[in-house]
């Protein structure tokens, strides 16, 4: 008997949880406990040696956390994952693994603008160069491979223009240069897109976002697809080389393909300490269980919000890759059959002026830096969340001055469109 | 057997019926990965048998080395080599002159020799190459999702409960300095009763 693979939907409700084995609850509990007890003398110097699989402290691993992380994986077909406090903390503990002081890795320009913060200045204050591309053009990505290159980082669905990036092409860049791809596939969660599936290595995730859902709490994550080998010529000493902190384990030797997670997990969140609480854990498992109900909602109501918008007298441009006149038309067709996501921005006619009047004119839209909530949210990134950049990079980052975003959440969409529709005037 | 990938049934089934394991390249070392995987199926309650003619005279967790699968003396289910592809195949040919013959040869994460594999399997031996047995067995037991790993399991079933028969400890600390307040109020109850 061949054994059958279950669906999305069933692994978004399953994977990773069973019911406990000491009360039967069928809900995952929420450990909340800092520490665990050790059988024994024995058992503790096992598992601090990473001999055992256990429980030590939940700033290392966590029984709640744990079935988030495992469910994740699942989702995106990765061999194992790691969750942190926020999205910007996954992306801090796996660049750690990759990069010494002095080293680059290029980045798409077209990224959160959270990102291009923490790249531009606090990764920067590490000593680890980022080197711009643009993910419109391949070549560009190619051209900035230099011997100190150690990744690719790309959006798999770009915040916030809502762009589709051609994942396989900037895939293929990554393996001819020997670096994995990393993929912040967010915006679109693995319900529309499994990056790991086009080539990625490696996957990060605010889970703040579409996989929590519903706003009301902070999480990240890092999926270890299992392709990459990290030993093959040094360029990742965290994982091929003995390392002192655990009496010289070869992380990569010891944990085959699931070794990129083990690394974030015990040389980086255990000593950089951002731990995702399992409060919040409990939180976003929670959401993850109607992932698959609620993207088919946002997705459509995206769509048709995005078309009124494009008939719109008010409005100079909609750039949703769901609509057959976006340019990332043919990627979304490509990548995302089943929806472009939730998050676009459009451009309005009257300038700066006019995105700072639709925001405080909405009624039923709320003015606020989120995206991927079950509410439809708005915001101005000109005059908030990209407002640090100057203009070219604000333009380049699908953020110019006239430029509104919106997250499209699950409410009626009737009642959406009337609400754009008083507040951009008729 | 498709050694690309291994369905779960196959390794499962190997893993629920051999008993004994010798480990060829068994390192005493406790950094090292067959320490680990030795430690592990030890304690799952693999009788765990160390080959490694370096370790002669020494004991790894209480289990004496021995120089050859030959010498081990007493019939073996599995033979797992903890040794790089280039030195599989004349393992495999000693495993195969064992009398009587392993069931099963298992290669480490990194090992695989697809002759070596042809001929075992030739003569009904089941061949696993490239995985961990600590690995695996984490993994269909799904003891490994502790780490965040994905098992690639999923069961509504509750886990396992402690065992029938098992002793359960009496030794908790007590409150209320100790005072059998059930049975004080039993007492009570007759008074009021009676």
């Amino acid at each position: 008997m061949t054994e059958r693979t279950p669906g999305f939907a069933t692994l978004a409700v399953h994977a990773g949880a069973q019911p406990d084995p000491t009360t039967g609850a069928r809900v995952t509990p929420i450990y909340q406990t800092t520490s665990f007890v050790f059988n024994d003398a024995d058992h503790a110097a096992s598992l601090f040696g990473l001999q055992a699989f256990g429980n030590i402290y939940t700033r290392i691993t966590n029984p709640t956390t744990a079935v988030l992380e495992e469910r994740v994986a699942a989702l995106e077909g990765g061999t194992a994952a790691l969750a942190t406090a926020s999205g910007h903390a996954a992306q801090l503990v796996l660049f750690q693994q990759l990069l010494k002081p002095g080293d680059e890795f290029i980045a798409a320009r077209k990224l959160y603008g959270g990102s291009i913060n923490q790249f531009k200045h606090a990764f920067q204050s590490f000593g680890w160069n980022v080197v711009w591309a643009d993910p419109d053009d391949v070549a560009s990505f190619k051209a900035a491979v230099t011997p100190k290159t150690k990744a690719i980082f790309i959006e798999s669905i770009a915040n916030p223009s809502g762009s589709v990036t051609d994942i396989e092409a900037i895939a293929e860049v990554a393996r001819d240069a020997g670096v994995p791809l990393i993929v912040d596939n967010t915006l679109a969660t693995p319900y529309l897109i499994r990056p790991i599936d086009h080539g990625a290595d490696i996957v990060v995730h605010s889970l703040t976002k579409f996989l929590g859902g519903h706003g009301n709490s902070l999480g990240g994550i890092i999926v270890d697809a299992g392709t990459f080998d990290w030993s093959k010529d040094g360029k990742y000493p965290m994982l091929s080389e003995p390392r002192p902190e655990y009496h010289g384990i070869k992380i990569q030797e010891t944990f085959g393909n699931f070794a990129f997670a083990i690394a974030c997990r015990v040389l980086g969140l255990r000593d950089l300490g951002p731990a995702l609480s399992p409060f919040n854990a409990f939180m976003i498992l929670t959401g993850i269980e109607t992932l698959p109900l609620r993207m088919q909602k946002h997705c459509e109501n995206a769509k048709a919000i995005a078309e009124f918008l494009a008939t719109h007298p008010a409005v100079e441009e909609v750039n949703y890759a769901g609509l057959p006149a976006s340019p990332y038309n043919k990627f979304a067709r490509k990548y995302a059959p089943k929806g472009a996501g939730a998050v676009f921005t459009f451009s309005l006619k009257g300038g700066y002026q006019a995105g700072v009047d639709l925001v405080s004119n909405l009624k039923l839209f709320s003015h606020l830096a989120n995206v991927g909530d079950t509410r439809s949210l708005v915001i101005h990134p000109a005059s908030t969340t990209h407002s640090q950049l100057d203009d070219a990079q604000k333009t380049s980052a699908g953020a110019a001055p006239n430029v509104v975003r919106l997250s499209i959440g699950i409410e009626d969409k009737e009642d959406l469109i009337a609400d754009l529709e008083q507040a951009l005037g008729g | 057997m498709n050694h690309d990938s291994y369905p779960d049934d196959y390794i499962r089934a190997i893993l629920n019926s051999v008993k004994t394991i010798a480990m060829v390249g068994a390192s005493p070392q406790n950094v090292r990965p067959s320490y680990f995987a030795f430690k592990y199926l030890a304690e799952r309650g693999y009788d765990m048998i160390p080959v490694n003619p370096g370790q002669l005279g020494k004991a790894l967790l209480g289990k004496q080395f021995v120089a050859s699968l030959a010498e081990i003396g007493r019939p073996i289910d599995m033979v797992d080599i903890f040794r790089s592809s280039e030195h599989v195949m004349p393992l495999v040919e000693q495993a195969l002159a064992v009398v009587p013959l392993p069931k099963v040869i298992w290669m480490q994460l990194g090992a695989r020799n697809d002759e070596a594999a042809a001929r075992a399997e030739a003569v009904g031996v089941k061949v696993v190459m490239n995985r961990c047995p600590k690995i695996e067995y984490g993994r269909l037991s799904s003891e490994i999702s502790w780490m965040g790993v994905n098992s690639r399991t999923i069961s509504s079933k509750r886990g396992p409960v402690p065992t029938q028969g098992m002793r359960l400890s009496l030794n908790r600390a007590s409150v209320a300095g100790g005072d059998t307040l059930a049975s004080d109020r039993a007492a009570k109850t007759r008074n009021e009763t009676g």
